[in-house]
Formats: C-alpha cells, structure tokens, sequence
C-alpha cells in the first residue's frame, strides 16, 4: 500500500541546494465523501510526514483534507554529506509508511 | 510622412461607432478595475488564522503565495509559498501554515523547518472548495510572522461532491 517516488538530483557538490521532491501515494480522503450505499468514508489523511537527512530531521509536516490526493511536495536542503534521505509518515488510519533515497555528495 | 487633411474622413456612421465602442471599452475598464484594486493585504477572516495569530500582525511582502488566478479543478490546484529576503543566524524559517475559508478543515496543511532550508519554499498541490482567498503564514525563529494571501476562481469545487 505504501508507495512513494522521491526524486534528487544525481549528484550534488557540498553546500548546494538540492530540490526534494516527493510524491506519496495515498487517497487522502477528506471525510466528506460517501460510498455507494451512502456511508461516510472516514477522514484519512497524513497527519505526520517526516523527512530525515543523515541524522538530522530537514521537513515536518501535517497535510490535511486540502491537501489533494497523492500528495506531492517539493522543498530544498543544503546538501551536507552523502546520506540516506528518509521519508517516514502515518495516516489518520494508523497506517505507516516510508520510503528512501540515497543522496550523493560529491566534493 | 501622410497627410492627415487630406486622407478621406470615415463615413460619418463609422465615426460615431467607434465612439460607441471606445466608451463601451472604457465602461467595460471601469467596471474591472476596482475589482482588481482591492486585492490589498487583507486576510480572509478564518476562525483557526484568527486563533494561530492570537492577536499578532503578520507583515506583508516577503512571503508570496503562487496559485493560478483561475483553477479550473479544485480537486488538484498547484501551489507555491515562498519568501524571499536574506535570513540572518536567529531569523530562520521555522514553519508555514496554509489557511482556507471556505474549506471545510480550515488549516490545510501545516510544514515545520527543524533545520532552516535551503531556500525558504515549498510546492504543493492542494484542494480548494471553491473560490475563495487562501492565505499562507510564515513564522521565523525570532517569532516574527510573514503573511501573503492570493485569490483563486475555483470552476469545480473539491470536497462537496457526492461521489
């Protein structure tokens, strides 16, 4: 069920801003739609994403219903070292997922 | 060069059809731009912004809030904050949050900056339930709140429909 796609640029120099993109894949279901036999669909969306470069925590954030389904999101950071970009997050229903990318420091 | 006396005047039905259409034009321009002028910094009134500034007076300028003037479909709208300006050490980019009026959870998503980014912005797409004026807060390390807001012409609407 979790899915996600990261995309980084294929080598950065120390000290450059380097463009995260993420896009997650998840309803994000805002709680005011029904089913076909007319029950309410219950509110699920990302209520905590957390980004974690090397060991430091770079992005949190909370999406709520206005956020449109398959969130995507795009945000830089300073690239420091090569290391391992971490996304992890949990959804309204408990769910958790994460996804990973390798980000390569070069100089 | 031409010499305008001696250049045949339009038939004078022309002439006053033009005249017609030059102050329909001018109407048509008075009619737009008062609309446009008002588009001052003013925050939409939304109960969860009211209660997040507690009283505070976000400034104007530095931060801005892209998204189409016209979004056809609410169900996916680009948009964009950022601020521009330098950030000396104590005055970093802690945290943006984006408000809605209209929509049915006013804060629509909330982003935290534990480490100050590379470039104060981030992309997102977002669900607008109609047309409505959203409303973006930037808050720095020393407390100091950056406000942008942008209207936006919503065709479909998100969240209301009964699918």
């Amino acid at each position: 069920m979790a899915f996600a796609r990261i995309q980084l640029p294929p080598s950065v120099k120390r000290g450059d801003a380097v463009e995260v993109r993420v896009s997650i894949r998840h309803p994000m279901e805002t709680g005011f739609r029904v089913d076909d036999d007319g029950r309410t669909i219950a509110r699920n969306t990302l209520k905590s994403l957390t980004c974690r470069y090397g060991d430091r925590e770079v992005l949190r954030a909370s999406l709520g219903s206005g956020i449109a389904a398959n969130p995507y999101l795009r945000f830089h950071i300073t690239a420091v070292a090569s290391g391992d970009l971490v996304f992890e997050w949990i959804d309204d229903a408990g769910e958790r997922g994460d996804a990973r990318a390798a980000l390569v420091v070069a100089g | 060069m031409i010499d305008d006396a001696s250049a045949p005047l339009p038939p004078l039905r022309s002439r006053a059809r033009r005249r017609v259409l030059a102050a329909g034009g001018a109407l048509v321009a008075l009619r737009v731009v008062p609309v446009r002028a008002q588009t001052a910094s003013e925050l939409p009134q939304v109960a969860a912004l009211t209660d997040d500034l507690a009283g505070r007076v976000p400034r104007f300028g530095r931060l801005s809030l892209d998204i189409p003037r016209l979004a056809d479909n609410g169900n996916a709208v680009p948009l964009r904050i950022a601020m521009s300006g330098v950030f000396p050490a104590g005055t970093e980019i802690r945290s943006i949050r984006l408000y809605s009026p209209k929509n049915p959870v006013a804060l629509m998503a909330r982003f935290d900056f534990p480490a100050p980014p590379a470039k104060p912005a981030v992309d997102m797409r977002v669900r607008l339930a109609g047309t409505q004026r959203i409303a973006a807060i930037a808050e720095l390390a020393n407390g100091e709140l950056h406000a942008a807001v942008a209207d936006v012409d919503v065709t479909i609407s998100a969240c209301l429909d009964g699918t």
